[in-house]
Order: structure tokens, then C-alpha cells, then sequence
């Protein structure tokens, strides 16, 4: 309804932007030209037209807004982020603003506007995915003395605005520690996985968790169960039951929240891995461990560098090594012997020893991927674009 | 654990399926037949099954009773159900209009309502485990039932009959085909169809309890993403029948086990197709029972009228 209501008025606003447009290029120009000490003022000229000009920041206090698609305490991505906003909460001289299930339409343009102007917000963490294209390119457009910091790694240099700038994690290394953990725990030596979309982010991490589990036994099956959307909980719940029904015994999920994966696993006394944000007091028995962002790690090094006077890094990647993922604390039902060879990996991963994508590696129909001898490090790039999955899985792609 | 049943998996996850996704569907479905029946539509019981949702949840974790959240969401929803009656029954107020502004409202105040309760871990509702007596896992997990359903089940004959062969069925079933007759009959028209609203609402507000408390069992703001609209259309599939209603519910409810049924067994191919299988279904059963003569028969005359 908000939708339809917006574009009634979105002649008048593509004239505004038009005008932007035409301004942009030497907005640009002055913004990197002039001195960091001149960005503010370019901003404000920005937003002269009709909009009312941006707030100047207390001294020294700089106002921080996070934008979630969902709830901010939703035990998954939302929350992972949350955990983050709070800890930079507490840094002095900076205060956050935060907005909770901001849908991925005209609506995150319009909340990212009103932190700006109403809140006089510096800098921007508008969390999902789908906020990046348009919606932050277009705001940022119109904002050169905004930073708009995206998770997700869609930054093009060349391509993007300057103030623009993304960040990821390499969080298939805790899913290749889960996968150890979920691996050597397992009796039937069955696994399920509940993913939402085919996408390379969701396969990179089905494919590390199956490559970790096998790496500790070799007769692991990983079967996976495609949602179709990042909030299903009915369809969720089907999932896991059917899962169980074939006789997983190890359930874990990539989807927004995996509350209700992580619940129907403990209702049904079998066991689970967590993902985004610690799962532990919702299945005190069954929980193993799990892959957690840290966002606090990055976040803080962030706002130390805005508050420095410096541009944030436009591409920012790490994980284990840089702090940027890691473990929830392991569960009862983990074994000495397999913490220990999940500690292992983990200290390989973090050295970057350990490389989880070394050939020879074939995927589940026996077509090899990778040939012997060759490896592909975390930061290889062709990663980030994985249409596969490896052998071990169960399920196919298209 | 015992062996598995591989491929015989998919007919019993069906029926597993059947019972569990079918039990909201059901309750909002027989809730607004007995309205539709009374000559009004009550589009708001999405609202209210969310509504429904979030309070059972609620007072499940206050009281540390689950029955007692069950008893809330429908006390709540029957508030719901009694303030469209109310307002429906003022002139000139349009009940098509009514209900979208109060399934908004019931979602929004239970979007609001609910935030605090998204984290917290309330009692929920235990199930019958009628498969016990097999030591198969999937067999034992597909006959689990809980016992809404099975009050669910137990209500749509009883409903029909009701509708049928009681005197305040006939009451209803009169205000619903020809409020002028009823009027005459010496009937309160708009206090009938208050107390129908009502009750319809009241059955919305426990099924919407069965999602929070039992199926998928937690309160989050995803939960029902639709299924209260579903099943006021059900009705109308159903052609205005209770026992239709809860074919035509099982039926959902199955056919939306097939999809992670197929994959759970490695069948992945064109799984947004069968994930769509409910609504093909109802598509392709519409279609087959569609009929150029006797098209509306069943349909409540006064639900025709436009006021």
C-alpha cells in the first residue's frame, strides 16, 4: 500500500533526481577534491532542494543508524547485527539509531532519508541484502557526506558511489567447524540443512559444512531442503520434520532465523548446529555449536576509522583470523575427541593452513571441480560465485 | 533408531502434514463459514489469527498454561470477531471494507503487541502420540496429533449438523438467506450475525493459538504470512459447507508437505513448483467443479447484496 502510495508522488521525485544527477558528478568532484574537512558541507549543499539540510553532528558525537529487515532480537541475521549495533552503542561520543523490519522496497530509501535528515546520521548500516541495489546506490547518490556501509560484498569499484562501501564475512569457515562438530557427533551419519535460496552465499556454506563433516567421516550424507524465502516458518518446520523423518540426526538451517529449525530439532531429541547468532538457550540439550557472525569486531573498527577522519575501506572481507566470525561455545553432547579436531581446524583456518576448497574435489554427480593440485583460498573470488555442490550432498540444482 | 522408509516417506509426511499445516486453515475456515453463513464476510480474520497468535503465545508464557493461551486467543478473537459485528451492524458500513482495515489493524497491533515476545520461550501444546505403538520414527512423527485438531475435526460435522438441523441453525441459515424473512420472523438480524462474527472470530483466534503454541510453535512475525486470507478463501472453495471446509483444509495442508517432502528423499527438481502445489490444486479443483448452472447454489443470498 505504502508502495503504490509512493510511486503516485514519484514523478515529482524523479524530477528531483534528475536534478541530483546532473549536480552529482560535480558533488563528486568537490567531495574528493576538497579536503575531509569540507565533505559536510558538500552534503548539505546536496540536500538544499526541498529537503531540509542535513544536521550538523554534535561535536564529536556521531550518530549511527542500523536498518534491519526483520526483528532486531529474531535469533538470526537481525539479531547477529543487533549484537553489533549495541556494542557500538557503547563507544563514546557515538549514539545509534535503529529501525526494525524495514522491507527491501522504497521504504529503506525512506527510512535512510529520515536518519539523515531528522537524526542527522553520519553513517549508515542498512543490513540486507536487497537494500544495496538501488536502494542505498540511489540515497547515496543524493547524500556524498553519508557513509552507507552494506553487508554483503556487492561494492564495485568504478561502479559504485564513493561513499559507499560493503562488508562480508567468511563465515563457511565456522560452517566447515560446525560440520566437524555435526560430522563426528552424528549416528546415522545423516545431516540435513535447511537453506532458503540456491544462491552462491547459501551453497558456499552447505558445501563447507558437508566438506568439514566429511573431513571427520567420510560416510556423512548431507541432505538439503530449499525453502524458497528467508522466513518460512511453516515451511521451516516441514523441513526439519521431514529431515527427521528420513533419519537426520544433526540439523542445522541458512535461513533468517533459525529458531525454528534449532526448536523442531530439540522437540524431536535430535541435534542441531546454529547459524548467524547463538541458537544455545533454545535447545539446551541438542545444540552442538555453531557459526556466528561478530559484527561487533567490525563495526567498532569502522567507526573508529570514520571517527578518525579516515573513508572506510570500500571492501572489507575476513574471517576467523580477522575476528570477524565465530563459534558459539560447544554443547554437552560434544565429545573431547571432537572439540578437539574441531580446535584443530580451527587453528588452521585461523593460520590459513587449512584450505577448505583443494582440489581434488568433484561435485555430487562425480563431475570433478576442482583437479588435484589446485586450491582455491578463501579470498579467491571465484568463490563468491559457486553453483555447485560437492560430493556428499544430497540434492541437486536447477 | 530404526530404519528408514525412503520413498514411503512422502505419503506419510503428506498425512503428517495434512494434520498439522491443515489446523489453522481449518479453524479460520469453519469460523467464517458460520459467518458467511449469517450473511457477512469477515475478511479481517487474517488479523485476527496473527492477533490470535501473539496473545496465546503471550498469556501461554504468563500463566505457564498452554490450554489457558489457547482459551486467550480465542477470547481475543472473539473481541475481534464482536467488534466487525458491531461496527458491520451500524448503516451503510460496508463488511468487505471493515474486514481489510481490520486484518490490518489485528496484524499491526500484534506486530506491536508482540515484540517483547519474540525471544522468550512459553509452554506449548503436547501432541497425542497415536503412533506409538511402532518403533518407526517417521511413522511415530507423522501420527503425532495434536489435539486441536482433533477438536478441529470433531467440530465440522458437529457445525454441519448444527447449521442443518438445530433450531438456531435454521436462525442463521435464514438471516443469511433473506434478512427481510428473518426480520419478519420477529428476528434480530444484526444480533444474529454479531454472535456469528464472534464465534467465527473466536475460532479464528485458536487456530491462530495452534501456530504460536503447537505448529511451528514460536511467535514470530512471519507466522502466519497469509493463511488467515487462505482460508476465508477455502470457504468459498468449499462452497459454504463445514464438512468441505475440513476436506478442503486437509487437503491444503498435505499437498504443502509434498514439497520438503521430495527433497527430504533427494527429489529437488522444480521445488518452487511444488511448494506452489496447494494453490495449483485448489486452481485445478475449481476449474473441475466449476458449473455454468448452478453456480452459486450454495452461497448465502444475503452474501450477494450489496449494502
Amino acid at each position: 500500500m505504502t508502495r503504490r502510495e509512493v510511486s503516485a508522488h514519484w514523478p515529482l521525485r524523479s524530477v528531483q533526481r534528475r536534478w541530483f544527477l546532473a549536480l552529482t558528478p560535480c558533488l563528486l568532484a568537490l567531495s574528493v577534491s576538497c579536503s575531509k574537512k569540507d565533505e559536510p558541507a558538500a552534503g548539505s549543499s546536496a540536500a538544499t532542494d526541498a529537503k531540509p539540510s542535513v544536521a550538523p553532528a554534535g561535536a564529536g558525537t556521531l550518530t549511527v543508524g542500523f536498518i534491519y529487515v526483520g526483528a532486531k532480537d529474531d535469533y538470526g541475521y537481525n539479531q547477529a547485527h543487533h549484537e553489533g549495533a549495541l556494542a557500538v552503542s557503547k563507544l563514546p561520543g557515538v549514539k545509534i539509531r535503529e529501525e526494525e523490519k524495514v522491507p527491501e522496497t522504497m521504504d529503506v530509501q525512506k527510512t535512510m532519508e529520515s536518519m539523515i535528515n531528522l537524526d542527522g546520521a553520519k553513517l549508515l548500516f542498512p543490513t540486507s541484502f536487497g537494500y544495496f541495489d538501488p536502494h542505498i546506490l540511489k540515497v547515496a547518490e543524493k547524500y556524498p557526506g553519508v557513509t552507507f556501509l552494506h553487508c554483503g560484498g556487492l561494492y564495485q569499484e568504478g561502479k559504485h558511489p564513493k561513499n559507499v562501501g560493503s562488508y562480508f564475512g567468511y563465515i563457511d569457515e565456522a560452517e566447515y567447524v560446525a560440520g566437524i562438530v555435526a560430522g563426528g557427533t552424528t549416528k546415522t551419519n545423516k545431516l540435513g540443512f535447511v537453506a532458503a535460496k540456491p544462491i552462491p552465499q547459501v551453497l558456499r556454506n552447505i558445501n563447507s559444512y558437508t566438506l568439514g563433516a566429511r573431513s571427520v567421516n567420510s560416510k556423512v550424507e548431507v541432505t538439503v531442503i530449499f525453502t524458497g524465502d528467508w522466513s518460512m516458518p511453516i515451511k521451516e518446520a516441514e523441513a526439519a520434520n521431514s529431515l527427521i523423518a528420513q533419519g537426520a540426526d544433526v540439523l542445522t538451517a541458512h535461513v533468517d532465523s533459525p529458531k525454528v529449525v534449532i526448536e523442531t530439532a530439540e522437540k524431536h531429541g535430535v541435534f542441531s548446529t546454529g547459524y548467524h547468532a547463538s541458537q544455545a538457550n533454545l535447545a539446551p540439550k541438542g545444540y552442538l555449536t555453531g557459526a556466528e557472525w561478530n559484527w561487533e569486531k567490525v563495526y567498532t573498527a569502522y567507526i573508529e576509522q570514520v571517527k578518525a577522519g579516515q573513508t572506510p575501506e570500500h571492501l572489507v572481507r575476513g574471517g576467523f583470523s580477522s575476528g570477524f566470525v565465530k563459534l558459539s561455545p560447544y554443547g554437552a553432547a560434544v565429545s573431547d575427541a571432537v572439540k578437539a579436531k574441531a580446535e584443530e581446524a580451527k587453528a588452521k583456518l585461523t593460520a590459513g593452513t587449512l584450505v577448505v576448497y583443494a582440489g581434488p574435489m568433484k561435485d555430487n554427480a562425480g563431475k570433478e571441480l576442482i583437479p588435484a593440485g589446485t586450491q582455491h583460498p578463501q579470498t579467491d573470488i571465484t568463490l563468491e560465485s559457486m553453483n555447485y555442490l560437492v560430493e556428499g550432498v544430497k540434492g541437486k540444482l536447477d | 533408531m530404526s530404519a528408514t522408509l525412503g520413498l514411503w516417506g512422502i505419503p506419510l509426511a503428506v498425512l503428517g502434514g495434512a494434520t498439522r499445516v491443515s489446523t489453522p486453515f481449518l479453524f479460520v475456515s469453519l469460523g467464517e463459514c458460520l459467518t458467511e453463513r449469517s450473511g457477512r464476510v469477515n475478511l479481517g480474520l487474517e488479523g485476527t489469527l496473527v492477533m490470535g497468535a501473539m496473545s496465546g503465545y503471550g498469556v501461554s508464557y504468563l500463566t505457564g498454561s498452554a490450554w489457558l493461551g489457547v482459551l486467550g486467543a480465542g477470547v481475543i478473537g472473539w473481541l475481534l470477531g464482536a467488534l466487525h459485528g458491531f461496527i458491520c451492524g451500524k448503516p451503510r458500513v460496508n463488511d468487505i471494507a471493515l474486514g481489510i482495515a481490520m486484518m490490518l489493524l489485528g496484524v499491526g497491533l500484534a506486530f506491536f503487541l508482540g515484540k517483547p515476545l519474540i525471544q522468550p520461550t512459553a509452554p506449548r501444546l503436547g501432541a497425542i502420540p497415536f503412533g506409538s505403538f511402532s518403533d518407526n520414527l517417521q511413522l511415530r512423527a507423522a501420527l503425532d496429533v495434536n489435539v486441536l485438531f482433533v477438536f478441529g475435526v470433531a467440530l465440522a460435522p458437529l457445525l454441519h449438523f448444527g447449521l442443518q438441523n438445530t433450531r438456531w441453525g435454521l436462525v442463521v441459515r435464514t438471516v443469511g438467506e433473506s434478512a427481510e424473512a428473518a426480520r419478519a420472523l420477529g428476528y434480530d438480524v444484526n444480533r444474529v450475525r454479531l454472535l456469528a462474527t464472534a464465534a467465527g472470530g473466536f475460532l479464528a483466534g485458536v487456530g491462530g493459538s495452534f501456530l504460536s503454541l503447537y505448529y511451528p510453535g514460536s511467535w514470530n512475525e512471519g507466522l502466519s504470512s497469509g493463511q488467515g486470507l487462505m482460508a476465508v478463501a477455502l470457504v468459498i472453495f468449499a462452497r459454504w459447507s463445514p464438512k468441505r471446509c475440513l476436506y478442503a483444509s486437509l487437503l491444503f495442508g498435505g499437498a504443502g508437505a509434498i514439497g520438503p517432502a521430495l527433497q527430504s528423499v533427494g527429489i529437488t527438481t522444480g521445488y518452487y513448483l511444488w511448494n506452489a502445489a496447494p494453490y495449483v490444486l485448489t486452481l485445478a479443483i475449481l476449474v473441475a467443479s466449476s458449473s455454468a448452472t448452478r453456480a452459486s447454489a450454495d452461497m448465502p443470498a444475503e452474501l450477494g447484496v450489496a449494502r
